[in-house]
C-alpha cells in the first residue's frame, strides 16, 4: 500500500527559474527512498513541497488514501498531513528555548494534547532510542551536533509518523557525528519505518535505501531499485555521478 | 549650605517623593504594561505581515515615533475635549504614555523577532503546531529574551519622561516641585533634589534589570 504518492509535481521560482519539472514519487509502506543528485537540483525543494513548507505550483498528491492537489489544499488538510508525517532538517531547527526532552514533548502535549505525564515517559522512550536519555535536561546550545540532530530525531518519531523526510541530515556535521545519526537510521530503517531520505551519502543509501532517485535539474534522470541503480545504472549522467562521488 | 536651605530640602524630600511613589511609580508601570501588550500585538502583525492590519500598524508607529510625546500628549488632553472627548489627567497619561511606549517597543519586538532563527517556525509546523502556538510557545520566549536590555531602556526613560505629565496637570514628582519652588524660590537646590529622586527610581530599576537579565534563562548559553 502506498504511504505517500506525489505525481507530476512543479515549482518555478520567481516566474523563471524551474526549480521542478513534472517529478512523480510513490512510496509504499516500509520502503527507504534516497533521493541523490547535485545541489540545487530541487532535491530539498522536493521535499520542502511535499510538507507544504514551499507551495508547489502544480501536482497531485495522495496520502492516507485521499488525493490533494497541490494546487488548492486547504489549510486544514496540510495541518493533519503534518500530524502524521515528520521532518528532519538539515540545520537540525531544535527549538532553543527547550530542553532536549521539551523538544521532543513538544509536539504531543502543545499540538496533540496529550496528557504530559504520557508524553514526557514516551519522550524518554524516543531519548533513549536514539542514545540521549541522559542529555534530556540538556538545551541545544550544550549538545553537539550529532547530538542535536538524534534529538531531532527522537523528535520526529516521538509523533508517531506515517513516513519521516530527512533533508541532508548529516550535511552539516563531520564525519565522525555523521556517524553517530546514520546508524540511528540505519536501526529506523531496519525497523521498517518509511523514510524519504535527500542524501550525499552514498553508502547509507546503498546499505539501507531500497529505492534510489536521482535528481538533476528539477527532473528525475533515474529512479530504480537500489540493488539495480548502483550495479547497472542505465543513464550515463549517473554513472558518472556515482564514479564522482565514490572516488570523493 | 545655609540652614534654612537645608531644612527646606529636608522638608520637600518627603513631599516630592510620595508623589513619585504614588503617581510616577503607578504610572510609569501601567503604561509599560500596557504599552508592552499594544508592542506584541503591533510587532506580531508587522512580523506576520497581516495584510491590511500591516498597514495600520505601520502607520501607528510611523506617527508616533515622528511626533513628541509633549505634543501627543496635548492633542489628547487639550485637543480631544473639543470635540468631546474628555479624559481624567491621569488615563490620559497613562494612555499616551502606553501608545508611545506601544510603538517603540514594537520596534524592538519586530526586531528581535526576526532574529530568532526561522527553521524553529518551520519544525514547529513539521510537527504539527499551530502558528500561534510556536509563537506563544518558542519564539515570542526567544524574542522578549533578546529584547530584555532594550526593554530595560525603555522603562528607565519612561520614568524620566512621566514628568511630562505635569503638563497636563497630573501632580506628579515634577509638578510637585515646580510648587515648593515658586513657595521657596530655591530653583537650583530643589531641581536637583527632584533630579536625585529621579536618579534613585533609575538606579533601582537598573538594578532590577540587571538582576532579572542574569536570572532569565538563558537556554544553555554562556
Amino acid at each position: 500500500m502506498a504511504v505517500l504518492s506525489v505525481k507530476d509535481i512543479k515549482k518555478t521560482f520567481n516566474h523563471e527559474n524551474v526549480v521542478l519539472d513534472g517529478i512523480d514519487l510513490t512510496v509504499e509502506k516500509g520502503d527507504v527512498v534516497a533521493i541523490l543528485g547535485p545541489s540545487g537540483g530541487g532535491k530539498t525543494t522536493l521535499l520542502r513541497c511535499i510538507n507544504f513548507l514551499e507551495t508547489a505550483d502544480d501536482g497531485t498528491i495522495e496520502f492516507d488514501n485521499n488525493i490533494y492537489s497541490f494546487k488548492d489544499i486547504t489549510k486544514k488538510e496540510i495541518a493533519n498531513i503534518r500530524k502524521n508525517t515528520a521532518f528532519v532538517f538539515q540545520n537540525y531547527n531544535l527549538f532553543l528555548n527547550k530542553t532536549a526532552l521539551e523538544n521532543v514533548t513538544e509536539g504531543l502535549i502543545i499540538a496533540r494534547g496529550m496528557d504530559k505525564k504520557e508524553a514526557i515517559s514516551k519522550g524518554k522512550k524516543m531519548l533513549e532510542k536514539v542514545g540521549l536519555l541522559d542529555r534530556c535536561d540538556y538545551y541545544p546550545n550544550q549538545l553537539s551536533g550529532g547530538q542535536q540532530q538524534r534529538v531531532a530525531i527522537a523528535r520526529a518519531l516521538a509523533t508517531d509518523p506515517e513516513i519521516i523526510y530527512f533533508d541532508e541530515p548529516t550535511s552539516a556535521l563531520d564525519p565522525e557525528l555523521t556517524g553517530e545519526v546514520l546508524s540511528v537510521m540505519r536501526q529506523l530503517a531496519d525497523e521498517g519505518m518509511t523514510m524519504i531520505v535527500v542524501t550525499h551519502e552514498l553508502g547509507f543509501a546503498k546499505m539501507c535505501a531500497n529505492h534510489v532517485m536521482f535528481m538533476e535539474n528539477g527532473k528525475v534522470v533515474e529512479s530504480a531499485d537500489s540493488k539495480e541503480f548502483f550495479e547497472n545504472p542505465k543513464s550515463d549522467r549517473t554513472k558518472a555521478f556515482i564514479k564522482a562521488i565514490s572516488t570523493k | 549650605m545655609d540652614a534654612r536651605l537645608l531644612d527646606i530640602l529636608i522638608q520637600s524630600f518627603p513631599k516630592i517623593l510620595l508623589p513619585g511613589i504614588m503617581v510616577t511609580i503607578p504610572l510609569t508601570v501601567l503604561a509599560f504594561a500596557i504599552g508592552l501588550v499594544i508592542a506584541v500585538v503591533t510587532a506580531l502583525i508587522c512580523f506576520a505581515e497581516v495584510p491590511i492590519l500591516k498597514w495600520i500598524a505601520r502607520f501607528y508607529i510611523w506617527v508616533i515615533r515622528g511626533t513628541p510625546l509633549l505634543v501627543q500628549l496635548f492633542v489628547v488632553f487639550y485637543g480631544l475635549p473639543s470635540v468631546g472627548i474628555l479624559i481624567e489627567p491621569f488615563p490620559c497619561a497613562v494612555m499616551v504614555f502606553a501608545i508611545n511606549e506601544g510603538a517603540y517597543a514594537a520596534e524592538t519586538l519586530r526586531g528581535t523577532l526576526e532574529a530568532v532563527p526561522h527553521g524553529q517556525l518551520e519544525a514547529g509546523l513539521c510537527v504539527g503546531m499551530s502558528w500561534w502556538q510556536i509563537m506563544r510557545r518558542i519564539v515570542l520566549p526567544q524574542a522578549f529574551r533578546t529584547a530584555f536590555p532594550a526593554l530595560g531602556n525603555e522603562l528607565i526613560s519612561m520614568v524620566k519622561d512621566t514628568s511630562l505629565a505635569a503638563n497636563i496637570t497630573v501632580t506628579e514628582m515634577f509638578m510637585k516641585t515646580q510648587r515648593i519652588v515658586a513657595v521657596y524660590y530655591e530653583p537650583l537646590a530643589l531641581y536637583i533634589e527632584v533630579g536625585i529622586v529621579y536618579l534613585l527610581f533609575s538606579t533601582v530599576l537598573s538594578y532590577f534589570e540587571r538582576y532579572g537579565e542574569k536570572r532569565l534563562a538563558t537556554y544553555g548559553k554562556r
